[in-house]
């Protein structure tokens, strides 16, 4: 491989297009191992959803159905924005790549504010598992504890993915702004890409299941 | 580079010093380091295991207190399970040949591979301190609500040790995958593959399936002891018998993440040692995906008496039973490879027929156990003890052990004392029986596990039992011995000290950084002994090493 970016091409690959081949299924490998991994906790909301419908139905009432939306569309708005930094990358459009990435990066911080908003009123209403944990509703009271650890733990562990998207997002970055990337080499970015859509993925399945589901089943509260 | 001589650089001498090799990106140094790793937590499970031998060796709970033997086996499972059974081969042998075996200069992401190795000794050094703190007393299991609300010991460090440590696999296994299917040379297809890496391959798959989901088992319960989350607390609505569910879910799967490897191993000695292509090689390649999958379809079968539905267990009963059938064919094609082969006694093949003699007793005693009705006889018996160490640590040792002396020529360069070799695997298979082979009549007679007691009609059994267990700890010191003896005294191997097939005996012995001086083009099946090479490997075959 002399053209182009020899320097690119790591000693043990014989051109880049092994290189690139290798590097994408390993990163589809890893979302797979990622799909396992949020499964264990889908799981087990679709058995406790299904053992106590109206413990989840009331619970659900008490998440802010407003700020979960507004994730949504923000987080939509940022596939979108990842998609086009690909685009740009594929078409050696170096100042398009750094915004779109930077607009990227922007709306996965503005979710993870929305998000701390949210957390800091459950910690305000006594949602919050633990000794604290207080349903203002009698006819379910503790049942509920259950429905919010498992959102505490789906959106927690969404989040976490969340901020290591954004931590790798930012090293993208300064390779796109030292123009790493153009329609030779592009790998990292599509990668990248490929990860920040699985997350996006999981709060796509996160969101009905948590604040939409059976909620007009459920009159009360 | 050129090609003369063979007193060249290799991946050994490339380079010196400590930084040299904590910074390695070559899959072979990376290979060496595990061996390290994992040496160091299999001395330290062995520690945990004859302090539990010893104990029982009188009826009388007179060496430790109960909850320190309740700390002992847990520590001694979790040492043994996560940081030595499952890492052992493929981080030692898998990391060290598949690039080799497959012709091609490392594996696909050589920094990742690093990254697995620290992330195995983070998890070993995190579990560690947890040891070091007072270990745990759970059972290598973890199962709530005893480890979430009651066990006042080091749950929280363990688990996350434990957790952390999965990572390693996830990693490795998907490294494997990508190498075995992007970085192949040229000729080399799939079914010229040493069953080694098909094995290997298999393993992956398990490992990059399973693993994620043992993975958030431990965190839920990581967070669940800590701020009492309620998911497995049935008095908040959650379901102890859940964690039951997600822990095997991996975890028995694990056990063909444990024998997988060494099954590739086997496969690669017997044919070494009858000069004989293996039997049915599609059906053994196959065997190992078969194995893999049906892995994931049985794991209710630890189950049995927690609650589950009849009609479950008699699904998972029945799916148990489907495992034999690989794991069979995998037996008899050995078996049919022996049949007018070339034999020849050597260490490794010693190691293989014991493995095939100690996986048989594992095997067939697993079909006892997956049988409903059987099985609540004994459950929780020293009939699983012994069941489950005659496959995963039989298994996976007697490969490990044979595979490091069969490869250890071409890992070093010198070969080790074979009398000696022959002696250590003698001492191990019979060592191996007389601890455990006694347990099974133990626990078929009703002898509980985790108990640092018992009745006195079961004492001559564990005497026994014990004085196996010391037979198998100087069959494993002896290894220790010689092979760091033949690091300086062993012989100069060359390139193919037992005239074997496969692109690993082709190549410099150590291989050089870089693993062929010419990128190998492969035009011959697996194991040709009968093709153009006359049964006796490439071009000069030299004498066997001994």
């Amino acid at each position: 491989m002399s053209h182009g970016h020899s320097s690119a091409l790591a000693h043990h690959f014989d051109s880049l297009e092994q290189q690139r081949e290798a590097s994408t299924l390993g990163m589809w490998l890893f979302l797979v191992q990622e799909v396992m991994f949020f499964g264990g906790l889908f799981m087990t909301y679709m058995l406790y959803r299904w053992r106590d419908p109206e413990a989840f139905a009331a619970g659900s009432h008490d998440l802010n159905i407003t700020l979960g939306l507004l994730n949504t569309v923000v987080l939509i708005a940022s596939s979108l924005t990842m998609a086009m930094a690909v685009h740009s990358a594929q078409t050696s459009r170096r100042r398009p790549l750094i915004g779109y990435l930077t607009a990227t990066g922007v709306l996965g911080l503005a979710f993870l504010v929305v998000k701390y908003f949210e957390y800091s009123a459950k910690w305000e209403h006594h949602l919050v598992p633990g000794p604290l944990f207080h349903f203002s509703e009698p006819a379910i009271g503790g049942r509920a504890e259950v429905f919010f650890s498992l959102y505490f733990a789906m959106t927690g562990m969404h989040a976490l993915h969340m901020v290591i998207g954004i931590a790798l997002l930012a090293w993208i970055l300064r390779g796109a702004v030292r123009g790493r990337f153009d329609a030779s080499y592009y790998n990292p970015v599509e990668n990248f890409g490929l990860y920040w859509h699985f997350v996006d993925i999981v709060w796509i399945f996160l969101f009905p299941m948590l604040y939409l589901i059976g909620r007009h089943y459920h009159g009360g509260a | 580079m050129s090609r003369t001589g063979t007193a060249e650089t290799n991946y050994l001498n490339a380079q010196h010093g400590l930084k040299s090799w904590l910074l390695t990106l070559d899959h072979k140094r990376i290979g060496l380091l595990y061996l390290m790793g994992v040496s160091f937590f299999f001395l330290l499970g062995g520690i945990f295991a004859l302090l539990i031998r010893l104990e029982l060796l009188t009826p009388q709970g007179d060496l430790v207190q109960p909850d320190t033997y309740n700390r002992l086996f847990s520590m001694h499972g979790i040492m043994m399970v996560f940081f030595f059974l499952i890492p052992a081969i493929p981080g030692v042998l898998g990391n060290f040949l598949i690039p080799i075996m497959i012709g091609t200069r490392d594996v696909a992401f050589p920094r990742l591979n690093l990254a697995s190795w620290y992330i195995f000794m983070a998890g070993g050094s995190i579990t560690l301190l947890g040891v070091l703190a007072g270990g745990v007393d759970t059972g290598w299991t973890f199962y709530p609500p005893y480890s979430s609300l009651y066990s006042a010991t080091n749950v929280l460090t363990v688990g996350i040790g434990v957790f952390v440590n999965g990572f390693s696999s996830i990693l490795t296994g998907l490294n494997f995958m990508v190498t075995i299917h992007r970085m192949r040379a040229p000729g080399m297809t799939w079914f010229r593959l040493p069953l080694f890496v098909w094995g290997h391959y298999a393993t992956s798959f398990i490992n990059v399936l399973g693993t994620p989901v043992i993975a958030i088992t431990l965190l839920l319960l990581v967070l669940e002891r800590a701020f009492h989350l309620g998911i497995f607390d049935a008095t908040k609505g959650g379901d102890p018998v859940l964690f039951q569910h997600l822990f095997w879910f991996y975890s028995h799967p694990a056990v063909y993440i444990m024998i997988l490897p060494s099954m590739a191993v086997i496969s690669e000695l017997i044919a070494a040692f009858t000069r004989k292509r293996v039997f049915g090689y599609h059906f053994v390649a196959f065997s190992s995906i078969g194995i893999a999958v049906l892995g994931f379809l049985v794991w209710g079968h630890h189950m049995f008496v927690s609650g589950q539905s009849v009609y479950a267990g008699t699904a998972f009963s029945l799916l148990t039973m489907l495992v034999a059938i690989p794991s069979a064919i995998k037996v008899f094609n050995w078996s049919f490879t022996l049949y007018q082969g070339s034999v020849s006694f050597d260490t490794p093949m010693l190691y293989a027929l014991g493995f095939i003699g100690l996986f048989m007793i594992g095997g067939l005693t697993g079909v006892f156990l997956g049988t409903l009705g059987f099985d609540i006889h004994v459950h929780d018996t020293y009939f699983v003890v012994a069941h489950f160490h005659y496959v995963m640590v039989g298994g996976t040792i007697m490969g490990y052990l044979g595979g490091l002396h069969y490869w250890w020529p071409k890992i070093t360069g010198r070969t080790y004392p074979e009398f000696w070799g022959r002696m250590s695997a003698m001492l191990v298979f019979v060592g191996f029986n007389l601890t455990f082979f006694p347990q099974f009549l133990l626990g078929y007679m009703g002898m509980p596990r985790r108990y640092h007691a018992y009745p006195e009609e079961w004492q001559v059994l564990n005497v026994l039992s014990t004085a196996g267990a010391s037979v198998l700890g100087l069959g494993f010191l002896l290894p220790l011995g010689y092979l760091l003896w033949s690091l300086k005294y062993g012989k100069l191997a060359g390139k193919n000290p037992w005239g074997a097939k496969g692109l690993e005996w082709t190549t410099d012995s150590p291989p050089p950084t870089e693993n062929f001086r010419d990128a190998p083009v492969v035009s011959e099946e697996a194991y040709d002994y009968a093709g153009a090479g006359h049964g006796d490997g490439g071009a000069p075959a030299p004498a066997r090493a001994h």
